[in-house]
């Protein structure tokens, strides 16, 4: 068996030696280059262009504007299509628009023969625009008399949506409550990831086909279809290896514009790749969130009622809109499930860049402003921080109202145990107390919940497909697709261990092609170990059933009497050898009588779903006049239940602490308060961690197995970011008795912190 | 793809500046960590180049006959910090480059190019200010000698006409023996960023190293350009090694410096660094030259 063995990642040897292939190593010689023009206002509409200069450039093809595209809007978001027109994503930009809504939006696009030739048109450009007042936050949006960004929206607020579970009212009119209340504001940040956004295009008879680095290629081809207004059979989507993603690439990014730009030039090849700076400012971000947080609590530390009202900052267009902040104020009652429980919820359009999916998609931004709220409480009430999330916090069995997503495992006890042993919480706590000085040290904690799906609030559908060879190994297809995070290698345990072969013998098929591969949403949530492993798992118990079917007609013998182990068919009870899975395939493909070509492909409809936890626990010091946080020792412990692979579960959880830190202490996009462009649109100036700002990241694991995953497995690809950045907070103010209740913890951001607690004169 | 008008690749000193007097506006391109990025991001695109970078002669450290240190301006950072000559004399030198960027960047980018580009953050500028280092620059008419403290004229500007090329980087005996430094580079990442401020100090003591014979300090990004911090100087001369000592220095300091509010920070918290850091690098000059608090 090799689920739960940390096996070598099967691309490891490709990557590393740079035989994998990458959306730009397929990019045919003397295709076209096209490069967008971008607004340089952040709302407005265009007037008009003076293309003529542009157009002498030697090499120039075509210049295509705002005024040229389909007259169609349609939506970005990688959600599964909803048949339901009210559950259907908001329709909102056009290929190129007209009504210019960020600095930075689409305009234009040259076509040229190099990518000098259309750098130097794009230049030669003249625009006209009618320039109207931009906002560029929450409040300034929904204040009367705002410009209106989007016509549909009056108001800019694109949702607003409410639960309440008990009555709020009436429970805080119990005897001897205190009142808690904190505002908490999460910023805007970008994925990083390595690969920019980059696409081609071209064509083959009527058919578009377009190459691109994104996590969800089903989706993409139904994009492009609604974008284009053209049929599903007429797009092609081909995904590669891609260089990262975390959400960002579960969106439509270059692809519906690249696919039309190849009808524009008659089918030929047209390359559409952003640059660094463009994916800062023309990709999506993660949302910036602002929490305010009541707490009534009684004096044991028991919550009795609990209050949320969440506003997040949506940007120019929808993308994944509200789902993010929904994601958040659920989150709010899961994790501590106690009392009277009332939430409320806005999206806000303004003339910032377009926020979209994020690892952990909202929950980091909840996790941050709950977290510190948790420790905000317990220091009001001098009560023992940990203590009072234990009192509160989400228990077994728990079925969330608003969802009915069930506890149906939890190791969280367990984690908070093995994090205070790792991080010797209770002796430190002491040596920490009544610090004077200029460097101080402190210890913080922060707790999740995670869901691992999207049911029951979207489709959960997964295909596989596996096709036996004729020597007894198995080509393993999937739709869910490969981005970094270990998916392949996870699927290929899995299918080994279901066929009943060995490792070596699963080739799994990295690419996928929508015309080939079986249906899947795609790379996000944490959904793919776990619903796509059961799509694994049908599929690889019916290819075989298959094969055992076929030994049984070989071998005379009731199918009832076969297992298939270590590729040879044995004997259910003896395990007695009785012929090798090489010998059945070969004589199942080449047989005079009974040729069969044996592969399976299941659909697995997933109607569950589950939690999983962790914990963060942080050591650090603070240099006060320096105004810098040091991470002396760092540890999660997760809960994902069953680990499939250590190996690659180590490895995801390093790359989450990593964005957790970054998140916490450094990263932020920062805009000119006056135009709205970006100021840190690159890697110097935005802030991300490198290699020697790391401390080391320690990982530990309990495994309850879960009832409802395929192999006892959980979420675990997005939650280790989650929980980093407030056990730093909490460490902050357990270190200075700062509360600071923005992030990023950055330098600047302290300083005035300090000064204002009179720590710095 | 980079967008270039032109570019010469002279094989001789000659021929370079016979370049540069021919196409005046042509930039000079050492290593190419500033120019490259600023041409692919448009604001130099179009320009005619002028690569130096093959120009061997124009590369090393040596020591002249009167202990002048002479640093040839193509010398990258790692060679710089590599050299034993900045190791056993200007050790200080060494480690203020090994903060440039990461070991790509160090690898490609030159010390010449790191003072011409003219920018207040520099990390070789402010301990190339606090050590008096002389410029050798070269044209078709000749050699002119000017002493760094004068080569700064604004952000991004600096002293070197259009037909001319720097050519040597010197620092005179006087000006480094006996002497301790300490650079502190202040960034909000460890690797790969530019300085939020950097401050440069290098101290002689008496031989009881009780007393301060002679401390320079200079800072990166205090001001529009680099520059020394000459008030704390003064008072720190002749002062007696305590605690006192990085108070003079950085009361004095902050009466220098004319640090300007940017979306990358604002005035008062680089205010607060250039004390803080002055303090620091006071202490750790002094503690490197045998003087004990």
């Amino acid at each position: 068996m090799v689920v739960g063995k940390p096996v070598e990642r099967v691309d490891a040897f490709d990557k590393v030696t740079g035989r994998a292939k990458y959306t730009a190593d397929m990019f045919p010689e003397n295709a076209l280059i096209a490069k967008v023009l971008h607004s340089t206002i952040a709302n407005g509409m265009v007037i008009s262009f003076d293309l003529n200069d542009a157009l002498k450039v030697p090499g120039v093809v075509k210049i295509l504007t705002c005024f040229d595209v389909p007259d169609i809007q349609y939506p970005t978001p990688g959600h599964p299509w909803s048949t339901e027109k009210k559950h259907q994503d908001i329709a909102d930009r056009k290929l190129l628009n007209t009504h210019v809504r960020f600095y930075g939006d689409d305009i234009a696009v040259v076509i040229a023969e190099t990518e000098l030739a259309a750098k130097r048109a794009l230049d030669l450009i003249q625009v006209k625009y009618e320039e109207q007042k931009a906002v560029f936050t929450v409040a300034d949006a929904m204040a009367p008399g705002a410009p209106l960004i989007h016509d549909e929206k009056p108001g800019n607020v694109i949702v607003h949506s409410n639960y309440e579970f008990g009555s709020f009212d009436s429970a805080i009119t119990e005897q001897g409550l205190i009142k808690v209340e904190g505002t908490y504001h999460t910023q805007q940040v970008q994925h990083c990831h390595i690969e920019n956004a980059s696409s081609f295009a071209y064509m083959e008879g009527d058919r578009i086909t377009v190459v691109s680095s994104t996590q969800i290629p089903h989706i993409v081809r139904r994009i492009c279809t609604q974008a284009l207004g053209c049929s599903f059979g007429s797009i092609r989507i081909i995904k590669p290896y891609i260089g990262g993603g975390f959400g960002n690439k579960q969106d439509a990014l270059t692809e519906p514009l690249n696919a039309w730009l190849t009808t524009q030039v008659g089918g030929r090849c047209v390359g559409l790749f952003y640059t660094r700076e463009e994916t800062f400012v023309c990709t999506r971000t993660r949302h910036a969130m602002d929490f305010d947080i009541t707490t009534y609590v009684r004096p044991d530390g028991s919550f009795a009622a609990r209050r949320i009202v969440a506003y997040s900052n949506q940007g120019a267009y929808a993308s994944h809109a509200h789902a993010l902040v929904a994601n958040a104020v659920n989150a709010f009652r899961m994790m501590y499930p106690v009392g009277a429980i009332k939430g409320d919820a806005y999206t806000v359009y303004t003339n910032i860049q377009t926020a979209g999916a994020m690892r952990a998609y909202g929950i980091p931004q909840i996790g941050f402003a709950l977290e510190a709220h948790i420790d905000d409480i317990a220091a009001r009430l001098k009560a023992d921080r940990i203590a009072l999330r234990q009192k509160n916090m989400m228990q077994l069995g728990y079925v969330d109202p608003g969802t009915t997503i069930t506890c149906h495992s939890t190791g969280l006890q367990q984690c908070i145990d093995k994090g205070r042993k790792f991080i010797h919480w209770d002796e430190k706590a002491k040596q920490y107390e009544h610090q004077t000085g200029s460097v101080r040290h402190g210890i913080g904690m922060a707790i999740f919940c995670y869901k691992t799906g999207v049911y029951p609030i979207s489709l959960e559908t997964s295909a596989c497909r596996m096709v036996l060879n004729q020597d007894g190994t198995v080509q393993l297809q999937m739709g869910a697709t490969e981005i970094g995070q270990g998916a392949d290698t996870v699927f290929s345990q899995m299918c080994a261990d279901t066929v009943g072969i060995p490792l070596e013998s699963v080739h799994v098929i990295s690419t996928q092609d929508t015309d080939i591969t079986p249906y899947d949403t795609g790379a996000y949530a944490s959904r793919q170990t776990y619903v796509c492993g059961m799509a694994v798992k049908k599929t690889g118990l019916s290819l075989k059933r298959k094969i055992l079917e076929f030994a049984a007609f070989m071998l005379h013998k009731d199918v009832s009497d076969l297992d298939l182990k270590d590729s040879w068919i044995v004997h259910t009870v003896s395990n007695e050898k009785l012929i090798a899975l090489s010998d059945v395939a070969m004589e199942a493909c080449y047989s005079l009588t009974n040729s069969h070509h044996i592969a399976a492909e299941e659909t697995h409809h997933c109607s569950d779903n589950t939690y999983s936890f962790g914990a963060c626990f942080a050591d650090i010091d603070v240099d006060i006049p320096l105004c810098k946080i040091h991470v002396n020792n760092i540890i999660n412990v997760h809960d994902s239940g069953t680990i499939i692979n250590p190996l690659l579960a180590t490895g995801q959880v390093h790359g989450g602490m990593s964005m957790g830190l970054g998140y916490g202490l450094l990263e932020q996009m920062l805009y000119d308060p006056k135009t709205g462009r970006t100021l840190d649109d690159n890697m110097l100036d935005y802030k991300l961690m490198t290699a020697s700002d790391t401390p080391e990241l320690n990982v530990q694991f309990v495994e309850p197995s879960d009832p409802t995953g395929p192999f006892g497995n959980k979420a675990l690809g997005e939650p280790p970011v989650i929980p980093v950045a407030p056990a730093i907070r909490n460490a902050l103010l357990n270190a200075t008795g700062v509360a600071v209740d923005s992030i990023p913890l950055s330098p600047e951001h302290l300083f005035f912190e300090f000064k204002k607690a009179g720590l710095i004169k | 793809m980079y967008d270039f008008e032109k570019i010469y690749q002279p094989k001789t000193i000659e021929q370079a500046l016979k370049l540069k007097a021919e196409h005046p506006e042509a930039l000079i391109l050492a290593g190419g960590s500033d120019i490259l990025i600023k041409t692919r991001s448009g604001k130099l695109a179009g320009s005619t180049v002028i690569s130096i970078y093959g120009l061997d002669e124009l590369r090393g450290v040596c020591i002249e006959d009167d202990g002048t240190i002479l640093i040839r301006p193509l010398t990258s950072f790692s060679h710089i910090t590599a050299n034993p000559i900045i190791a056993k004399y200007i050790p200080v030198l060494g480690e203020a480059v090994d903060q440039v960027g990461g070991p790509q960047i160090r690898n490609i980018g030159t010390i010449g190019g790191n003072i011409c580009n003219g920018v207040t953050s520099a990390d070789s500028a402010s301990t190339l200010k606090a050590y008096d280092a002389v410029l050798e620059i070269a044209s078709v008419d000749g050699i002119r000698i000017l002493p760094y403290a004068e080569f700064n004229l604004g952000p991004g500007k600096v002293d070197l006409h259009p037909n001319e090329i720097l050519t040597g980087i010197r620092i005179p005996k006087d000006s480094y023996e006996n002497t301790y430094g300490q650079y502190i580079k202040y960034s909000q990442r460890n690797a790969m960023d530019i300085a939020t401020l950097g401050c440069s100090v290098n101290v002689r003591l008496s031989a009881d190293c009780k007393t301060v014979e002679r401390l320079r300090i200079a800072f990166g990004v205090a001001a529009p350009t680099p520059i020394r911090a000459l008030s704390a100087e003064k008072a720190a001369t002749g002062a007696q090694v305590n605690e006192s000592l990085m108070e003079t220095v950085a009361s004095n300091a902050i009466l220098d410096v004319n640090p300007r509010t940017s979306w990358r920070a604002s005035k008062e918290f680089r205010m607060q660094l250039i004390s803080e850091l002055s303090r620091r690098a006071t202490r750790a000059a002094v503690e490197k030259a045998g003087g004990k608090f």
